[in-house]
């Protein structure tokens, strides 16, 4: 009962955030919708029992991820007069992939009924944490993808740097260590002068 | 408490239901209490520090000054900014209050006695504290000037930053552990230190990715030395200049439930929870609620010490220490600890 509540609760709520991330006028309208529609699909996830992809979709997309989106979209003057222009001339094309990607989603459909809970497919009881399971897994029959994938995102993460890493010859970085040598004694000095005499710097 | 209920004859989904809100009541209020009293017991740190006497003028010691803080601030007028985006000014505060909440849900205080005893706890609090960021940057934009704008942005680095090294720090405590949930992580901390301390923090590989932790947590809660996101002398009083009344007192109230996290963090990660600091039968007699409490205490204590003597950081030298120092060491650790583990532990069935 409370778990039909709470699954059309996340549905219904991951559907129409996602919808307003299209229709948003203001961008960062339409990325804090996005933060909202991967919110309530991690507690779709809790619901099938997948807490641990739960808990990484948080931390991994809310967490990390759309920050960057928002911190980009805040920084960034986006006129929405000129993106809007192409609209008439794309919607030949535009239409055409909604076509397409409805068409799998009835297929899908069609194939498993989504959301066990409400097709009566009860979840298999975990012998063991999801993490457990996962770990296992990742760690011993998957482990060539695995290490794979991290060095993709290694040479992914290493190539992005490269690119946008331009050495500029006006810069003055200040030296740390220098910085945490100095002491009281270079930069302050005690002077008594007498009247009218001054004092040479 | 939910077999009480169905023994009172509610279906198991209503029972539990109905026992959820009653444990989310029991942690939350007690909680804003406690957020009152130790914005009482900082303040007279600090006053300590300084050699002031701090506030003593309302109720007994002055005890009752908070509360009246909070009465005064609630029955301020609400003011919103002509030209701010209104929905999400609001929504700011809202947002750093829940958030601050929630993590509570998942700290063990006793034995047995947690909200939500889960298998991934700890990941549950980093999700949630990666959370709290967006409270400080929607203020930020939503109230559409310039002081805190600028303090969205730092806040935003400033959170991004630091919770990389707070997961390597977490997975060596959880690498240790052996799992993600919270109770079962203090649970494995008895008699962890020659079969006399229980705390993690007691390992010579631990106890530095503790340090780590310690800075680290206040970086994250946005205090002093790090507290450049309300940086009075430049930014007046960052994402809260345009706030007032009550939603300015929610940013204040998630600001300290989120300190008293961290320090039960502190507490349950690497000291030992509930359990006593020492593993000997009469200290078992005292209950564990008040181990804990004695030990987010001294934490406390520990913050605002270092907020009433630490000057303000650069924001450069903020980010050098999150990414040039912290991140290379707690990945240098992680790599040690499960090495470590893996030449003690490997094959003996752990």
């Amino acid at each position: 009962m409370i778990a039909t509540i709470a699954f059309y609760l996340f549905a219904t709520l991951t559907i129409a955030p996602a919808l307003a991330v299209v229709f948003a006028r203001n961008p960062v309208h339409s990325v804090l919708w996005l933060i909202l529609a991967f919110f309530n699909a991690a507690g779709l996830m809790l619901l099938v029992g997948a807490e641990f992809i739960a808990m990484l979709l948080v931390i991994v997309y809310v967490g990390a991820v759309a920050v960057l989106f928002l911190f980009v979209v805040m920084m960034l003057d986006i006129d929405f007069a000129s993106l809007r222009r192409g609209f008439s001339a794309n919607l030949p094309f535009g239409i055409i992939i909604a076509l397409v990607l409805l068409g799998e989603i009835i297929v899908a459909v069609s194939a498993w009924k989504v959301g066990p809970t409400l097709s009566n497919h009860a979840i298999p009881a975990a012998a063991q944490p999801n993490i457990v399971a996962l770990g296992q897994l990742l760690y011993s029959r998957y482990l060539f993808a695995f290490e794979i994938a991290g060095l993709l995102l290694l040479v992914a993460m290493i190539g992005a740097i490269v690119l946008t890493h331009r050495s500029r010859g006006d810069l003055r970085t200040p030296k740390v260590s220098k910085q945490i040598r100095r002491r009281p004694g270079e930069a302050i000095r005690m002077l008594d002068p007498g009247v009218g005499e001054g004092m040479k710097l | 408490m939910t077999d009480a209920f169905v023994r009172w004859g509610m279906s198991y989904d209503w029972a539990w239901f109905v026992a959820t809100i009653i444990g989310i009541l029991v942690i939350a209020l007690p909680l804003m209490l406690a957020v009152a009293m130790i914005i009482y017991a900082e303040r007279k740190i600090w006053a300590a520090m300084a050699l002031r006497r701090g506030p003593n003028v309302v109720g007994p010691w002055g005890l009752l000054q908070s509360f009246a803080d909070g009465l005064k601030v609630f029955l301020k007028e609400t003011i919103i900014p002509t030209s701010a985006n209104k929905g999400l000014f609001l929504i700011a505060p809202i947002v750093t209050f829940t958030v601050a909440l929630i993590v509570w849900a998942v700290i063990p205080f006793q034995p047995g006695v947690v909200l939500a005893d889960v298998n991934v706890g700890l990941l549950y609090v980093l999700a949630a504290s990666s959370l709290g960021v967006y409270g400080v940057i929607v203020a930020g934009w939503a109230s559409n000037s310039k002081y805190p704008f600028f303090s969205a942005l730092r806040a935003a680095a400033q959170m991004v930053s630091y919770e990389v090294s707070i997961g390597f720090v977490l997975i060596t405590v959880v690498l240790y552990a052996g799992t993600f949930n919270l109770s079962q992580i203090v649970v494995e901390q008895k008699g962890f230190g020659l079969g006399l301390v229980n705390a993690f923090g007691f390992n010579l590989l631990l106890f530095p990715m503790w340090v780590v932790f310690f800075i680290s947590s206040m970086a994250e809660t946005f205090r002093t030395p790090f507290d450049l996101v309300e940086a009075e002398s430049e930014l007046v009083a960052g994402h809260q200049t345009e706030y007032s009344s009550m939603s300015f007192a929610l940013f204040w109230l998630g600001e300290y439930a989120n300190v008293i996290l961290m320090c039960a963090l502190n507490a349950i990660l690497f000291w030992g929870g509930w359990l006593p600091p020492v593993d000997w039968a009469p200290l078992y007699w005292i209950p564990g609620i008040i181990w804990l409490f004695a030990k987010m205490s001294f934490f406390f204590f520990c913050f605002g010490w270092v907020k009433a003597t630490v000057p303000r950081y650069r924001y450069d030298q903020l980010m050098r220490l999150g990414w040039k120092i912290f991140l290379p060491l707690s990945l240098v650790f992680v790599v040690l600890v499960s090495g470590w583990l893996m030449l003690t532990r490997y094959g003996a069935g752990a």
